[in-house]
């Protein structure tokens, strides 16, 4: 049948279902020499990360820039960035699938994948800031759930377990997928272990749509109650700024925000470099920057509120901690941040001539900016400005910390490398079921929406 | 049962830090290296806390001794995740060292800034090893610890009060900075007691505890100054 060309994308479309999305398989099949020089590379950061944190095992927090007052600092911010990160796929995806937005086909796995890796980035970055990481087990022999911190360890650990049977759940079939493609070896056993002996037999379709929809609903509390979690830990203590009862929805909105920043900024670079133009569409782009408006206008709507709120009760305490940030030393840090979290975005992805693949892309690497430096005007400038009358602290992070931030990204970005040299990253079964069966599904949808 | 409490006269108090360098020497508190301490890294159980009011010319500035409030509803405890500082019986917020994971959460949540940590392993001048305390352990990098009224003393107290086959007088148990003071401005002892020293300056009108809004309820009252 002729393909009809009203532009010229759709007919690259048709080519790429005619070749059995080949392409998605290219990665798993072949590496290239570009692979190994940035995997070289990200190691290196890594290994300087590995040595920045072996310095602090071996003498103590003090290579830090952390004080008294200052007790947190960037590894606490690194802390609740990457938790807020880890809101990316999972949230987005499990939202998308239950709305049946049929876009999101080619865009979740990558997704998923993110929140799962940068999960353990969260939890690591607490680990980093114990000062006693060889008794980190007594968290669990003596843990006691007054702790906030005890709300966390427990909400995370049951998001990383629900997020990561959401990311295999739709993996499943594009294992076996691959286990019937590969002659032999290593891989070909470890798709057969894990394709959990698929054959795409009616049933067994049945079954994975039915888990992975009741996945979908259980990640969706979860994912809300961990980043609600993560701010009590500051809002439940009784310290200027940190005592908030806006900061529970107030994080979720901002990790959601940095979440869907990320998965821009991911789709850009997979597509880039494997050659994915016609998966992530810029249809993708222009809907997620749409997502990423809509919370630009939230966070300014929260952020608003919560100054405003501050400013106006003009508490003593809390207004030292308000000008730290309005005009004080941390002036820099929060205006940067109303750009890069408002002003930027916002501009780019508000009109719809700007809110291209590069512009969407501009204003993601903008917010992901942004909110670590939110994170850090939370942390910081109330720690510097304790209730007592006290010498104000200050604090400088040193080179071990921002190692460490830098080592972070590397190793995420490295085996987010490895991933896709492993399991496709654009979910092959789901685009392929959604050529066949989509349209009329959809058609179907339709005929009940609208009136006889 | 006891709580123990203490009251500090800021009208008899000359801020002459005798009480802060006591405390040092009784719990093994390293002196502070000259560069950590310029990076805020003191540690100090008891410290002078300097408060200025008013403006140029109207100037005027406080000085106060700040030990550990020992809180009767004590912010720190309560969000520790491991149980690693409570509140006994006789009303000290304790510090377990051997469990603190260093997450310096309680020092975080503490609103008097008391609690601190060691940022690197505690190192003393050679001189001055003969002198630690033994009844005072010391304490590893990477824990929190603060003052404890010199817990250590009570047990000490207790002891030679059975063996003596008498009831504990309150003389028994005094913390260094009140033994100290060379102006006797550190008053200490039972708050429960209605007869005791504290209990009735605690009861003064001169008194005042800090950040009292805060409904932490220390058991640290000061005596209020040229009342």
């Amino acid at each position: 049948m002729e393909v009809v060309k009203p532009d010229g994308r759709l007919a690259q479309g048709e080519r790429s279902a005619a070749a059995g999305d080949e392409i998605l398989y290219r990665p798993i099949m072949k590496t290239g020499r570009g692979f190994y020089t940035v995997f070289a590379l990200l190691s290196l950061v890594v290994l300087v990360a590995a040595y920045a944190y072996f310095t602090q095992f071996r003498d103590g927090l003090g290579v830090t820039g952390l004080n008294s007052p200052v007790f947190w600092g960037v590894y606490i911010t690194n802390f609740v960035f990457f938790i807020g990160v880890s809101h990316a796929g999972t949230l987005i995806s499990a939202i998308l699938r239950i709305s049946k937005a049929e876009w999101r086909r080619s865009i979740t796995r990558s997704a998923e994948v993110i929140t799962v890796l940068v999960l353990f980035f969260g939890l690591g970055n607490i680990l980093i800031d114990l000062g006693r990481i060889d008794r980190v087990l007594k968290v669990i022999a003596h843990g006691r759930f007054q702790s906030p911190l005890l709300w966390d360890v427990v909400s995370i650990t049951t998001y990383l377990t629900a997020s990561s049977v959401y990311l295999y759940l739709p993996l499943i079939p594009d294992i076996a997928l691959l286990r019937d493609r590969m002659k032999g070896g290593f891989r070909k056993r470890l798709y057969q272990v894990l394709a959990l002996g698929w054959a795409g037999t009616e049933k067994q379709i049945h079954y994975l749509e039915k888990g992975i929809g009741i996945m979908a609903v259980t990640v969706l509390p979860i994912a809300v109650s961990v980043h609600t979690v993560v701010s009590y830990v500051f809002s439940m203590t009784v310290q200027p700024m940190w005592h908030s009862a806006i900061f529970g929805p107030y994080f979720v909105a901002g990790a959601i925000f940095s979440g869907i920043a990320a998965i821009i900024v991911a789709m850009a670079i997979l597509r880039k470099v494997y050659r994915l133009e016609d998966y992530f569409r810029e249809v993708h782009f222009n809907n997620l920057g749409i997502l990423l408006l809509v919370m630009t206008c939230l966070w300014l709507y929260f952020t608003f509120s919560e100054y405003l709120t501050v400013f106006y009760g003009a508490k003593p305490d809390e207004i030292k901690v308000f000008m730290e940030k309005i005009s004080g030393r941390y002036a820099p840090h929060f205006w940067f941040m109303v750009v890069t979290c408002f002003v930027i975005p916002f501009t780019i992805l508000a009109n719809n001539r700007t809110r291209t693949i590069k512009g969407t892309v501009i204003a993601s690497v903008s917010v992901n900016i942004g909110m670590w430096l939110e994170r850090f005007t939370i942390v910081v400038p109330t720690l510097m400005h304790p209730r007592l009358p006290y010498e104000t602290g200050s604090y400088s992070a040193t080179w071990v910390e921002w190692a460490i931030l830098a080592g972070c990204f590397a190793l995420f970005a490295l085996i987010y490398m490895i991933f896709t040299k492993l399991f496709p990253i654009v979910s092959i079964w789901e685009v392929q079921e959604g050529r066949q069966k989509a349209q009329g599904e959809v058609a179907e949808r339709l005929k009940t929406y609208l009136p006889a | 049962m006891v709580r123990w409490g203490m009251v500090i006269d800021l009208d008899k108090c000359s801020a002459c830090r005798a009480c802060v360098i006591a405390c040092q020497i009784e719990n093994n508190i390293p002196p502070p290296d000259p560069k950590e301490a310029a990076n805020f890294r003191t540690i100090s159980w008891m410290r002078m806390v300097e408060r200025i009011e008013g403006e140029y010319p109207h100037l005027k500035s406080n000085l106060m001794p700040v030990p550990c409030m020992q809180c009767e509803h004590p912010p720190c405890t309560k969000v520790c995740p491991v149980g690693a500082t409570n509140k006994t019986k006789e009303g000290i917020v304790d510090q377990i060292y051997g469990r603190c994971i260093g997450c310096r959460y309680c020092s975080n949540a503490c609103p008097y800034t008391v609690k601190t940590m060691n940022w690197y392993k505690p190192a003393w001048p050679k001189e001055m090893m003969d002198s630690l305390n033994p009844d005072v352990s010391v304490r590893p990098k990477g824990v929190v610890e603060k003052c404890t009224f010199c817990h250590h003393r009570i047990q000490k107290a207790k002891d030679r009060a059975k063996l003596e086959k008498r009831e504990m007088a309150p003389e028994d148990y005094v913390p260094a900075c009140a033994e100290t003071c060379p102006s006797q401005a550190i008053y200490f002892g039972d708050l429960n007691d209605k007869d005791s020293i504290v209990s009735k300056l605690s009861r003064s009108p001169r008194a005042f505890r800090l950040l009292e809004d805060l409904g932490t309820e220390p058991n640290v009252y000061y005596l209020r100054e040229g009342a």
